[in-house]
Order: structure tokens, then sequence, then C-alpha cells
């Protein structure tokens, strides 16, 4: 196979690419009493993958992306609290909308700079919606949060079950698949290549005559929008929303869910989210300080040498194993 | 409380984020590295302090220039063996290495010795209140004013005359054109850094009395400290402690007439500052 038709081809769909969706639904018949905590592992592959449109394709670090997980998270949480919106799907929309605006607010601004004014501004944006849902506790129920909201049926056909997230499960899964699909096709699409051309080399980018901040802005603003929803399917999944949605601990959270799986390439999120979390599910709750030791440590170790995560060491076992191409 | 007891307690308060935050600074300038674990080193320090004045009964000041020594010798070994490999590597990998950095480290804490909050034991002679004749105040809020200032003097100083610090300077301003001029960056970073690490240390012993140490301190005032140095400019001692005075104050005001909601002006006073000279307030346009 050439390198051109290669480069042609490589947006169409291979056979593996069905595997995560089989094991999802796998999952689902094989372990009911851990749908809870799928859920919870779908979600974070759903605001990992928004992350890694940002960080990883279009190369803007960022250490405020909770503030739109939080924004959705919270939107939904007070449009069910004060005006009894509680139409899950019209939910997920809405989180994803005022995320968006978020986003594409904070973005038209903020895209202006880079390096550690970028850093700080994304960090500030944070700490000031965290603040505010704090400070506004009429409206976010402030310190702590919402607890015991209640969401309607999916469709009018699915209720939400509090004790064994069957439906949220299944919801979970079929809205990480709608949005896998829009990002993988965001992604090999020629905005997507523009995307990835300003993370690898931005003055050529401006050269060309590409429009540089239009495109970090449009996609700084999906994927608010993206991480939006996330959080919305959060507080809708587990019926309640508080402050740990907007801190610094999520947003580095997820930036370490998308590292230890390798970003900038869509799979990353996956491997991410289910290895950090089954080894948090396991380990975190018998030893926690052992537990961040280990963390800490193996951060330290992927970004020394290992800078591809998961998904990256698996890549160079398999090319040094793999024959020479003839 | 009256004008001059607000400006005196947020200067004090000050005092101790240019104590941490001035090494950041000049450690972010000369490398442009994004050391998010600046913290880290503080809470060492911090815990240095207090345990060898409880344990080993040293004098404060015994205890004070131990915990400089201890950290800057952990700061110079984590330079020489790890920091020194991403010089130049992505932002993203620097900020990933250093928040790991920071998990070990609260992890090593916690650990060794306890999520309990530590307290300080101040000598005899900074407790109290003293007679400035016009105001009582607290004696050691007055000798964090007193021993900031002189550390203020004493870097600039260093700084301004001193040539390791206009090789620092030059190697700010244009590192590549410094290196080309036979300075030794690498080995000048190493020695900020240290220097900068032990400060860091020294003030988070300082202020433990007023911040407080526990295992979680490296991330509740990360923010802050990042906020001095992007206000301050980096590599500008005097920024950091024009913008570390300014913080200190407005954050005391703030929390005394807005106690629920205070540090949210702050933030969005940094989002506008920012917006308006990325570089900070006395930085260098890049």
């Amino acid at each position: 196979m050439s390198a051109a038709s290669a480069l042609a081809q490589r947006h169409r769909f291979r056979a593996w690419e069905l595997l995560p969706w089989i094991a999802g639904v796998a999952v689902f018949f094989a372990f009911p009493n851990y749908l809870a905590f799928g859920t919870q592992v779908l979600i974070t592959i759903l605001f990992a993958l928004s992350l890694d449109l940002v960080l990883g394709y279009a190369g803007i670090v960022t250490l405020g992306h909770a503030a739109f997980f939080g924004a959705g998270a919270y939107t939904v949480g007070m449009l069910a609290m004060h005006w009894g919106w509680n139409e899950p799907l019209s939910g997920l929309l809405a989180g994803a909308l005022v995320a968006g605006l978020i986003g594409l607010g904070s973005g038209l601004v903020l895209l202006r700079t880079h390096g550690l004014a970028l850093l700080m501004l994304t960090l500030c944006t944070m700490a000031l919606l965290e603040q505010a849902a704090n400070m506004g506790a009429a409206w976010t129920g402030g310190f702590d949060g919402m607890p015991g909201l209640s969401f309607g049926k999916i469709l009018g056909l699915f209720g939400f079950d509090v004790l064994y997230f069957r439906s949220q499960y299944l919801y979970a899964l079929t809205v990480l698949l709608v949005c896998f699909l829009l990002v993988r096709t965001l992604v090999y699409s020629s905005f997507g290549q523009s995307l990835t051309g300003i993370r690898e080399n931005l003055l050529r980018m401006h050269a060309v005559g590409a429009p540089v901040r239009a495109r970090q802005v449009l996609a700084y603003t999906v994927s608010a929008a993206l991480a939006g929803i996330a959080g919305a399917l959060f507080t809708q999944a587990n019926g309640y929303v508080n402050l740990a949605v907007l801190g610094l601990e999520r947003s580095a959270g997820v930036m370490i869910v998308l590292i230890l799986g390798g970003y900038g390439r869509l799979y990353g999120a996956f491997v991410g989210a289910i290895v950090y979390m089954v080894l948090e599910h396991t380990l975190a709750k018998a030893y926690p300080t052992a537990w961040q030791l280990g963390l800490g440590l193996t951060l330290v170790a992927v970004s020394l040498f290992a800078r591809n995560g998961v998904i990256g060491l698996l890549d160079a076992l398999r090319r040094r194993f793999a024959k020479p191409a003839p | 409380m009256d004008l001059i007891s607000i400006l005196l307690g947020g200067m004090a308060a000050g005092m101790v984020l240019f104590i941490v935050s001035v090494g950041l600074s000049v450690t972010m300038g000369l490398m442009g590295f994004v050391n998010l674990a600046h913290g880290g080193f503080a809470m060492l320090g911090g815990y240095a302090i207090v345990l060898s004045m409880t344990h080993w009964g040293l004098p404060f000041f015994a205890a004070l220039a131990f915990g400089f020594v201890a950290v800057a010798a952990i700061a110079v070994v984590l330079e020489r063996l790890l920091y020194a490999r991403l010089y130049g590597a992505s932002e993203l990998d620097q900020v990933l290495f250093t928040i790991g950095l920071v998990f070990a480290m609260i992890a090593t804490v916690t650990l060794s010795v306890g999520p309990e909050t530590q307290t300080v034991v101040l000598p005899e002679w900074l407790r109290g209140q003293t007679d400035l004749g016009f105001i009582q105040y607290r004696t050691y809020s007055l000798a964090l004013i007193a021993a900031g200032s002189a550390l203020m003097v004493a870097l600039w100083l260093g700084f301004e005359r001193t040539r390791v610090g206009a090789r620092i300077r030059a190697a700010v301003d244009n590192r590549r054109m410094a290196q080309s001029m036979g300075v030794n960056v690498g080995r000048l970073f190493t020695l900020t850094f240290a220097l900068g690490s032990g400060l860091a240390a020294a003030g988070g012993g300082l202020g433990a009395e007023i911040l407080g140490l526990d295992p979680q301190y490296p991330f509740r005032y990360l923010a802050y400290f990042l906020i001095v140095v992007a206000v301050g400019g980096m590599g500008k001692v005097a920024g950091v402690f024009v913008a570390a005075i300014l913080i200190g104050v407005l954050d005391f005001v703030l929390k005394i007439y807005f106690p629920k909601g205070g540090t949210m002006f702050i933030y969005a006073l940094t989002l506008v500052l920012l917006l308006w000279r990325p570089q900070g307030l006395f930085g260098r346009r890049a």
C-alpha cells in the first residue's frame, strides 16, 4: 500500500474499531453489579475525549477544562432544581449549549495568549466559575451542591434506576458513541488536519494563510460543549452535583487520564480512563496514600520516558517486533 | 479594624507569598519551565522546619537554616536528575512531570508524618504584640514584614550589583545570546533553582503560621503562587515583590469585607490583567 493511499484511507473504519463498543455492551451483561462504576468510566472517557480535541489535536495546554464539565453539570442540576426541567436529552443539549457558549466566550479572549499566561488564564476562568458556584448558594447550593436530583425517563421510556444504573449505563454508552463519531469525523476532516498543523508548526500555518485563531476557537468551543455533555451526564446519572465537578483536581485528573492513555490518538481517552479508573477503584480505596505515591511516580516516569502513554508504548512494542517492511 | 492594621496584616501575608514565589519567578523566567511543584518544595521546607523544632529541639533560626539547606539540596538532586531532562520539552510534559512530583511529595509527607495540620511554635520574643508608637500590632507579622523587605533588598542587590545577578538577568532576557557570550546557563539554573527552592522552604516555615501546613498545601496555594508570578512578571524580583504585596493586601481586605466570595475578585482581576498584559505588570514583552 502506497503512502498516498494509506493517507487517503486512514479515516475509514477498521474492524477492530467495533471492539470497544462490543466490550461496552458485553460489560452490561457480564457485570451487572458494576454498572454504576462503568457509567463513571464512560463519563470520564467522554470528558477525556473532549480534552483530546484541544490538547491532543489543537495543542492547547489548559489547566481549566473542568470549567466546562462543571458548567454542563450545574446547568442540568439548576434546570432540574429550579425549573423542574428534568427531561434528560434536552438537558444534555442545554449543558452542551451553556458550556459551549462559555468556551466560545473565553476562547475568543484567552486564545490570544500562549505559554504561562494561557495556562494561568484557563486556571483563573475555572477558579472564577468555582467561586461563583460556591457563592451563589441560592442557585447552586453553594458548598453542599444539589443533592437528590431526579430526572425524567429517557425518550419517555427508560427511567433512571438509582440502585442499579442499568439505563444510566446504556444511556452514557449511547451518548459516548454519538460524541465519539462526531469527534472522529472532525479529526479526520480538513478542519482536523489544520488543527494538527497548528499544533505541529504554528508559524507555517500562519504562513500558508490558515485561519489559525478561528480554528483554535472553534476547536475550543466544540471541546467545551462535549465536556459540558460529559458534565450533564454526570449530574443526570448520579442525581447530584457539587463543587468537586469544578476543581483543579478534576482538571488535572482528566489530563492525567488522557496522557496515560496517549493523547492525540482518539482511543487514548478510552485506554486511559479504563486503566486509570480500574486501578483507582481497586487501589485507592484500600491504600489511598500509596496510590497517590504510585500515581505521582508513574506521571514522572510517563513524562520522562513514555510521552505517548499506554497506546504509544504498545505502538513502540509492535514496531520493535514487527518484521521490517520489504 | 482600622486601615493601618489591615495594611500590616495584608503585607505580612504578602511577604510570605513573596518569599515563596520569588524563586518560582526566576526559574520560570530563566528556563521557561512550568514548575507546578514549587509549592511542594515550600511544603517540604515547612515540615523540615517544624519537625526539626519539635523533635530535635532546634531553635527557630537554626531550624529555618536547616529547612533551607535540606530543601535546596533535594532541589539540586531533583534538578540534575529529572528537571534537566525536560528543558525545552513541551509545556504539557513539564506540567505533567511537576504534577506527578507534587503527588509523590504529598504522599511521602502523608506516609511519613501523617495527614494532620502541623503547628509552629514561635520563640518567645516573636509572640505577643509590639508597640510601634502609633499602633500595637502582632510582633510576628511585623517581623515577617521586616524579613521580607530585607530579603527584597538583598535579592535586588544580588541581581543588580553582582556578576552572577547580571548573568541571570542576561539569561532571562535572551538565553541563547547569553549562552553564546559564554554564560553557563545550565549551572546558573541549578544555582537559582536551589536558591529559589530553599527560599520557598523558608517561606513554607515562616508562613505556616498564616497559611497553615498540611499535606494539601501545594495544591491549595498553587494558584496563588502562580498568580503572583504571572502578575509580577517572570524573572522580575521587584515585580514579584509588588505583586505579592498587592495580592496579600487585597486578599486580606476581601476576607474581612466579603468573607464568602473575596477570592473570586482576585481571580477576575488576574484574568483582566493578563488579558491586558500577558507578560504581567512588570514583565518585558516577548
